[in-house]
């Protein structure tokens, strides 16, 4: 497939807004079927660094290598292989949640995107609701679909900002287990998140970043929580 | 300031005041007398004026397309210029309307282009003084705009003007006091090209330091 | 070059459907052209009749005041959920979706001016019916060179500060030559002998305009809108 890639590369990744630093050196490696957590306090450059992920904000310094392409390279065909779930969600509120995923669909060149839409939301569990408005959703609705919206073009790199904000416990756990899913199907899962408990044992990398810069990964046993409070406590 | 500099603004400086007995020795012009000296002034800025719109159009395209970030440096300091010897056509033009025929304003072509291509040059200061972030790529848009559209904008002013019964006296380029006028434009020309180039460093020594200020945190 | 009109398409048909859940723009610009051409007729009819050449002016000023707020609503919608970042994430060509935006934008203002052009006839007793396909070919350039650098701009603007009141300081300066020729043209077919061969003259300078600004547009986009 033109785009795809196995492996992301993220090499002195750096980012500013004028005198500010959103990201600072950030470097790092990935693999399909890796489910990389980006952790930190709010203002740590998460969302900036998922963004320049999906190609939408461009380095002020470094390079990011999806395969052996760059962004610039990879083009519209990297685009189709990257699907993402916003932190404002990116759905409209007043269309319906199956003309939301029609539309995003086939601006993804799906041809068969209106059956498609209508199985995807059938597994979010919303068939019922797929032809009412979005506007009428509750949050953890709202996700769903946008997840599905994410996920509708089969992405080999799905990024998530803040996934879990407004979730009650069941739809956090029916969101854990989809991604689980998306994950063994080699998808690369990057999900940003200050939920630390939630992702303890979802991932198999975690990145903790701080103003912007990335601390020492800290490997190892013990919960997700004392691991992040000691690599704070080292830089 | 660079020694370019300096020799420019000196000899700007020294034509410019000696000015005066020069443009005094022109002869006068037959129907509007003294008034019409202002001319030796308005004139150059007016060129000026057009030849910083297009500088900085172009230095926009550039920054844009050939995503040069000095070009943004020039694209400003070219604009602030433009609005500068805009203010001066603009204000020296209503003097001498105003004394050679009785009124402040005239619509003619090309005061009206000039206000338009003006106005158009300040909107772009303002975005980008106001518009927060990102706003030297659309100040770059905008200027890009402001330059493709002074033939239009000439264009329709022209013809639209031409159309009213003229309520007075249009200024026709005059030939004959050539001399004088070579000798503002030259003062004027330097002037501008200090000033241009002198801005556009300051710009590139604001990125600059910037940047090693985003360095220095770092180490 | 099919993909470019199909994503624009897309856009398009999108808008409509957004737009016809609740007709939120197309009412409010409408009303907002009656009010101005109302504000405009007090000032400018005198003794009960119209000064010379108003009909025109008004036409055309409703349309630019009304046109740069359905531009500013349009592209409001976009930053609610974020969506105009999901337009620029998908793999579609960048400039088809300017493309979309501005057809949806015609298509608004082409309504409003539906309702405008036979409102302005009625009450300034401007003969519309004259040379109608001059003017309807007069609206239909001036609108699209109007609508061309709106849209580009607005969608610059959707990021930026100060972007409500920055939208007309930009837009107006530069879409100075569609104003000039839309009203001249316009007044040159409403007036008492009318010349229509001035009027094509204008509807020339229009194509022209739009032909430099669309494409001027089209390449500018993708630049302008990554950050």
């Amino acid at each position: 497939m033109t785009g795809d890639f196995e492996r992301l590369s993220v090499t002195n990744l750096s980012r500013h807004y004028g005198r500010r630093k959103a990201l600072s050196r950030v470097s790092f490696t990935c693999d399909a079927g890796d489910v990389v957590g980006l952790l930190g306090p709010n203002g740590a450059g998460k969302s900036t660094l998922l963004s320049i992920l999906g190609t939408l904000l461009a380095p002020s310094e470094g390079t990011v290598e999806y395969g052996a392409h760059t962004a610039d390279q990879g083009g519209a065909g990297l685009r189709a292989r990257i699907g993402m779930l916003g932190h404002d969600l990116f759905l409209y509120p007043e269309l319906t949640a199956h003309e939301n995923l029609v539309f995003f669909g086939r601006m993804y060149g799906l041809t068969d995107a209106p059956a498609r839409a209508m199985r995807a939301l059938e597994r979010a569990g919303l068939g019922e609701r797929a032809h009412d408005a979005v506007s009428g959703f509750s949050r953890g609705m709202r996700q769903r679909v946008a997840l599905e919206r994410a996920l509708l073009h089969q992405p080999r790199l799905l990024l998530l900002d803040e996934p879990f904000t407004g979730l009650d416990q069941a739809s956090t756990s029916a969101l854990v287990a989809r991604l689980r899913e998306e994950q063994a199907r080699g998808v690369l899962i990057i999900l940003a998140t200050h939920d630390l408990d939630i992702v303890d044992g979802l991932l198999t990398r975690e990145l903790f970043l701080r103003n912007g810069r990335l601390l020492a990964i800290a490997g190892g046993e013990g919960p997700l929580r004392d691991r992040y409070r000691a690599a704070v406590a080292a830089s | 300031m660079s020694r370019l500099n300096q020799i420019e603004l000196a000899l700007a400086g020294l034509m410019l005041a000696a000015a005066p007995w020069v443009i005094n020795a022109a002869p006068y012009e037959s129907t509007m007398g003294l008034v019409q000296k202002i001319f030796y002034f308005h004139m150059p800025s007016a060129w000026l004026f057009l030849i910083a719109a297009i500088v900085s159009g172009v230095a926009s395209a550039i920054f844009l397309f050939g995503k040069k970030k000095n070009a943004d440096g020039w694209a400003l300091a070219a604009a602030e210029l433009a609005v500068v010897f805009g203010i001066i056509t603009l204000v020296t033009g209503p003097l001498w309307a105003r004394k050679a025929w009785g009124i402040w304003w005239v619509w003619d072509a090309r005061l009206t282009s000039s206000l338009i291509l003006w106005m158009i040059f300040v909107a772009y200061l303002l975005l980008r003084r106001y518009g927060g972030p990102g706003s030297d790529k659309l100040g770059a848009g905008m200027a890009l705009f402001g330059l493709a559209n002074v033939p239009f904008i000439f264009v329709s002013v022209n013809v639209w003007r031409t159309l009213h019964p003229q309520t007075s006296v249009v200024p026709t380029l005059p030939v004959q006091m050539g001399g004088p006028l070579w000798f503002c434009v030259f003062a004027f020309l330097l002037l501008f090209l200090a000033l241009l180039s002198m801005r556009a460093r300051l710009e590139r020594h604001r990125m600059r330091i910037e940047d090693l200020y985003l360095a220095e945190d770092e180490a | 070059m099919r993909n470019f009109f199909r994503v624009a398409f897309l856009v398009v048909r999108k808008d409509m459907m957004v737009e016809a859940r609740s007709l939120e723009v197309l009412s409010t610009t409408l009303f907002f052209a009656l009010t101005v051409v109302l504000v405009f007729a007090f000032g400018l009819v005198r003794e009960g009749r119209p000064v010379d050449d108003v009909a025109a002016a008004i036409l055309w000023i409703a349309t630019a005041f009304s046109g740069t707020l359905a531009l500013g609503r349009t592209f409001e919608r976009e930053r609610q959920a974020d969506t105009l970042r999901a337009l620029l994430l998908a793999p579609a060509d960048r400039p088809a979706i300017y493309a979309g935006k501005l057809a949806g934008m015609l298509l608004l203002m082409g309504l409003v001016e539906l309702v405008l052009v036979p409102l302005v006839g009625l009450l300034f007793q401007a003969p519309i019916f004259n040379y109608p396909w001059t003017l309807v070919a007069l609206l239909v350039t001036g609108t699209t060179g109007f609508a061309a650098v709106g849209t580009l701009f607005a969608a610059m603007l959707v990021r930026a500060r100060s972007r409500d009141v920055m939208l007309p300081i930009l837009l107006y300066p530069i879409t100075v030559p569609v104003m000039i020729a839309g009203v001249r043209g316009t007044a040159a077919i409403f007036q008492s002998t009318p010349d229509e061969p001035l009027a094509r003259f204008w509807v020339a300078l229009l194509v022209f305009f739009d032909v430099v600004f669309v494409t001027l547009a089209l390449w500018t986009f993708e630049p302008v809108m990554t950050e």
